[in-house]
């Protein structure tokens, strides 16, 4: 049932599978997906506030960084059992924060992921025990503020 | 700011709160209480270790302990005075007596079952002695009215642990595995439930529950929960879980005498 049918011309693509199959298959290409994504979220280099037009679209959606930042924590330390916070856009690059279950991915709501945080207890349990907190506060110092402005629309 | 001044703002904040809530409503407040694990956090060695026991005692499981009294206490403070009599295991198969506002409900719901799924955890773990014959049972008593139950609804012990096993690891994300007694169908089941989820939302009676959210194994076992729930096995106190399964066989013998 949870089986991808493949056509004859051949593989489906991960946003493909994501978009259009639910269950196993949808989660697991979400984690596939998501984890590609969040390791290119990341940067030893990373963090401090951000500039140019990642800036500018994130105070004209939130009002201010600081603003962004609460919502995004809020999202982050508050989702229940495992998950994922994003900063999304949408066509026309207004952000909003939202969090995905599981392996789900926003491509499956119509929204553009910008920027991820893993909150599955793996991605922090060794590092932090439970304090997500305190890993999502060490999150901010590797943010990858070029890959950021990448996915917005040019 | 560092870490450790947050964690102690934070939970100096929390126990003001919870101090102005009680000023509130100091007759019909509920408090759950931590329970106290009935061995020590090494007994479990080697197969989960100390450092996993106290982490998910002495704080996940506490968080589950304050985060439900603050939503029960917030519901009753909003007028819902009768949720106080309501023992927990009822209101989680009557979840809509709690009021959804300001998130109430799931907070019941997830603080709830977080704060029951673990109760009997640790209760249905025992520490693990090889040497000693009433320690080292690792099933229940043979022709016991459970071990019974088991062979009837899965066709022997050994094919009841296989599927438990192979449900406990296809769990996908966070959650707990169940061995349930089903009223509708009179039958004993095993299923996934996600996140804090019980059986007992659906008013059936828990039997065996084993914890596969990633911080029960993290620490012990990386991503390896196949060999988390080996282990598991040697822990199973199984004298619990049969007394677990006195309230089937009250309910069996009634719909006997009908």
């Amino acid at each position: 049932r949870d089986r991808v049918s493949t056509q004859s011309t051949g593989k489906k693509s991960l946003e493909e599978i994501i978009k259009t199959q639910t269950g196993k298959a949808q989660s697991l290409a979400g984690q596939i997906w998501n984890h590609t994504f969040y390791w290119n979220a990341l940067h030893p280099k990373g963090g401090g506030k951000p500039s140019g037009k990642i800036a500018e679209a994130i105070d004209k959606s939130f009002g201010s960084f600081d603003a962004f930042k609460k919502e995004f924590d809020d999202a982050a330390t508050t989702h229940f059992g495992s998950g994922w916070a994003w900063l999304v856009r949408d066509d026309n690059n207004k952000l909003s924060v939202t969090s995905t279950h599981d392996g789900g991915n926003p491509l499956s709501e119509g929204k553009t992921p910008v920027l991820t945080i893993d909150v599955w207890e793996h991605a922090y349990y060794i590092d932090y025990r439970h304090d997500r907190a305190s890993y999502v506060k060490a999150w901010w110092e590797l943010v990858n503020w070029e890959w950021a402005t990448q996915q917005l629309k040019h | 700011v560092s870490t450790q001044s947050t964690g102690a703002a934070y939970m100096y904040l929390q126990r003001v709160l919870f101090f102005l809530l009680l000023v509130f409503c100091i007759s019909e407040c509920v408090k759950f209480n931590l329970p106290q694990l009935p061995y020590a956090y090494s007994a479990l060695e080697p197969f989960i270790k100390t450092e996993t026991m106290r982490v998910h005692h002495s704080k996940h499981h506490a968080a589950y302990t304050s985060k439900l009294n603050l939503a029960l206490n917030r519901a009753i403070e909003l007028g819902h005075t009768e949720l106080s009599n309501i023992p927990l295991e009822r209101l989680l198969g009557e979840l809509h007596k709690v009021p959804e506002e300001e998130g109430l409900r799931n907070s019941v719901r997830n603080n709830g079952g977080g704060y029951i799924n673990h109760a009997h955890f640790w209760k249905a773990m025992r520490p693990y002695y090889p040497a000693g014959p009433e320690y080292s049972v690792i099933r229940p008593s043979l022709n016991s009215p459970l071990s019974n139950a088991l062979q009837k609804d899965f066709g022997s012990f050994v094919q009841f642990q296989k599927e438990f096993n192979q449900s406990a690891l296809n769990l996908f994300g966070s959650g707990w595995c169940f061995l349930f007694f089903d009223k509708a169908d009179s039958k004993l089941k095993i299923q996934a439930f996600p996140n804090q989820d019980t059986p007992l939302m659906e008013r059936n009676i828990p039997i065996l529950g084993l914890d596969v959210w990633e911080h029960a194994y993290y620490l012990d076992y990386q991503n390896q929960r196949a060999k988390y729930i080996d282990a598991w096995w040697y822990l199973v106190n199984w004298e619990y879980i049969q007394s677990n399964y006195l309230p089937v066989i009250e309910i069996l013998e009634t719909k006997l005498e009908m």
